[in-house]
């Protein structure tokens, strides 16, 4: 087992590299830079800010010294757009936030998913089955452009409950909304999946076993269905909570959080190419972490597979 | 009284393509320490006498009549009632090991839940328990395997498993629905042996359904033919076997391979079992019947008693089968 996560993390070295490399020649290839604007600055000082980013030396020579920054001095380089302000400070700044309401969204989505997948399963084909298939067909096709306006105009300025945005250190009443956003469509397709593996599972021979035991059924769910029901769930967790924590610009922009969903798409538009790389890596850090978690975490539930 | 009587059972299920009818007014008796046989083709309704008695129909089934325990109705009885008869009362083995225990949890887990919840066992006390019984059906080590999951045994010793698993509670009937039919030959014999000691040390009914004339021969005191979701005959093993008085029953004692005689071909009912949702007005056997009579299709022939204790529904006169 110690093992066997040795490796994977070993195999992620590369793995970065690859991906920072990749993510190099995509930006190189891209047309424009960070410097470019409509009024194009004199050829000189265009020289002259360029050299200082050193962004006129050669393609290699640039990722070879990023890579070395990063790798020795734990240095992702200054913006490019936001004066005096480090891709580090940026991060520092904007991740714990997507940390946070991403936490909750997972939370929130895991708990209210997997309830409702249940329930329908469980109820198959009877109005609450129904009921909750509706919802997250409603929840999904419902993007979280048109559920945070709504959000805001119903509970901010008809109801007056909760704020319209802002943060402020991530108190109770500023996480709700961007929660409930956030978590709608990822909690409708936890529940579609959640259902229809809890349906093959409730199929299964050993469920009629359990029953014959004369267990209750809410015993022989819990204790016999549950575990194998949510195998499938999994790898679509692990991607999911990588997504939810590394936050989302919709989120950002609409309750203006401040969280690095916002910087993120930001830097594809600026081309400000040292927030864009140390965004990349850090959703690409986590997705591999989370992919591994989500491995052994079918190791835990399935006996059958032992690394 | 008998232990279990079922009376006019029937089990419906309702699918896409309109009812399908399993179980078409099944009627049995069993009575403490006895065996019984079901028999028949696949599809006959068999399985869902046993699943329907146990309330363990698919979702779209359902089933009417009586099935007695005691006196008391299975049918009608409320889930929490019915779950304390079940695994205490009567147990069922199924036919596939690989699927009928919980890949994901411990035998000893699997095992203990029972005892803790239909005896009121502490888990140690369980688990003694527990390892009594895997040693009872001859698990070698059982102390330390039963701390192991399912797939780390065979095939035979799982169904080992579940026959201890379901004897955990000591219940006065067993139905094992085709507990060798999975298994490899030589392996079919050992859990058969193995059925045979419980069943005398713990005094337990057997119901066996089983397609398998030749494991039935050698268990049970009875054999009740089923097709097409009815009876069509019924009686002591030894009558039943010898001097068959229906033409569904000398047709599948005709497709039992013999090792006495030379034979190139195996025997064959002719054509298909039954469709289900299209059951004919007669006998369910008339289409297939070699010697079927004028009135056969049309008529569904009584299930009649007769002083030998047998039980057929047949309109040819059953001396013409002697």
């Amino acid at each position: 087992m110690l093992s066997y996560i040795v490796r994977r993390l070993a195999i992620a070295i590369p793995t970065i590299l690859i991906l920072i490399v990749l993510s190099f020649i995509l930006m190189f290839a891209a047309p424009g830079g960070p410097f470019n604007s409509e009024r194009p600055l004199p050829p000189q000082v265009l020289a002259n800010i360029q050299a200082k980013y050193g962004l006129d030396q050669p393609y290699w020579k640039q990722i070879v010294n990023y890579v070395w920054n990063v790798v020795a001095h734990f240095d992702f380089g200054p913006s490019f757009k936001y004066k005096d302000r480090s891709v580090n400070d940026i991060i520092a700044q904007g991740f714990p936030v997507t940390l946070t309401y991403g936490f909750w969204s997972f939370i929130v989505a895991t708990v209210v998913g997997i309830t409702l997948g249940v329930v329908a399963a469980i109820r198959h084909n009877t109005w609450l089955d129904y009921f909750a298939v509706g919802i997250s067909i409603g929840a999904q096709s419902l993007p979280n452009f048109v559920m945070a306006p709504i959000l805001v105009l119903v509970f901010t300025l008809y109801l007056g409950w909760l704020p319209g945005g802002g943060w402020n250190g991530g108190q109770i009443e500023y996480l709700v909304l961007p929660v409930i956003a956030l978590s709608t469509s990822y909690f409708a397709s936890i529940a579609r999946i959640m259902r229809s593996s809890m349906l093959e599972v409730l199929n299964a021979g050993f469920i009629r076993t359990a029953r014959a035991k004369g267990l209750p059924m809410s015993r022989v769910i819990i204790r016999h269905a549950l575990k194998p029901a949510l195998l499938p769930l999994l790898s679509y967790l692990g991607p999911a909570f990588v997504g939810m924590i590394t936050g989302s610009v919709i989120i950002d922009v609409y309750f203006s959080t401040g969280g690095i969903g916002q910087f993120f798409v930001n830097s594809a538009f600026n081309r400000d190419y040292s927030v864009m790389m140390g965004i990349t890596i850090l959703v690409g850090v986590l997705t591999i972490l989370f992919n591994l978690v989500v491995d052994l975490l079918y190791a835990w539930i399935d006996p059958k597979i032992r690394y | 009284m008998s232990l279990l009587r079922i009376e006019d059972l029937r089990v419906t299920f309702q699918t896409g393509d309109g009812p399908v009818n399993a179980v078409n007014g099944v009627s049995l008796d069993i009575n403490a320490g006895e065996t019984l046989a079901i028999v028949g083709e696949s599809g006959s309704g068999k399985s869902q006498t046993a699943f329907a008695v146990m309330g363990l129909l698919a979702r779209n089934g359902a089933a009417t009549g009586k099935a007695l325990w005691e006196g008391e109705d299975l049918l009608s009885m409320p889930q929490k009632e019915l779950n304390k008869i079940r695994s205490r009362e009567i147990s069922m083995i199924f036919q596939d090991p690989m699927t009928s225990l919980n890949p994901y949890m411990r035998i000893s887990d699997q095992m203990t839940e029972v005892l803790m919840l239909h005896k009121g066992l502490t888990k140690s006390a369980a688990v003694k328990e527990a390892i009594g019984l895997l040693d009872a059906v001859k698990i070698p080590d059982a102390a330390n395997r039963i701390g192991m999951y399912p797939h780390e045994f065979s095939g035979g010793m799982r169904q080992r498993i579940m026959i201890a698993m379901s004897l955990l509670c000591s219940p006065r009937l067993l139905i094992a629905d085709e507990p060798t039919t999975a298994l490899d030959v030589t392996v079919q014999a050992q859990i058969m042996e193995l059925l045979g000691e419980v069943r005398k040390e713990f005094g337990t009914a057997v119901i066996l359904i089983t397609h398998d004339l030749g494991i039935v021969a050698g268990f049970c005191d009875r054999t009740l033919v089923m097709y097409g979701g009815q009876i069509m005959e019924e009686g002591t093993t030894e009558n039943v076997f010898a001097k068959a008085s229906h033409p569904y029953t000398l047709g599948l004692m005709k497709a039992v391979p013999r090792l006495d005689r030379a034979q190139d071909k195996l025997d064959t009912i002719a054509g298909e079992p039954p469709d289900m949702s299209r059951l004919p007005k007669g006998c369910p056997f008339s289409p297939r019947c070699d010697r079927k009579l004028d009135n056969c299709m049309a008529e569904k022939p009584a299930l009649v008693n007769f002083a030998d204790g047998r039980r057929r529904a047949c309109h040819i006169d059953w001396k013409e089968f002697a």
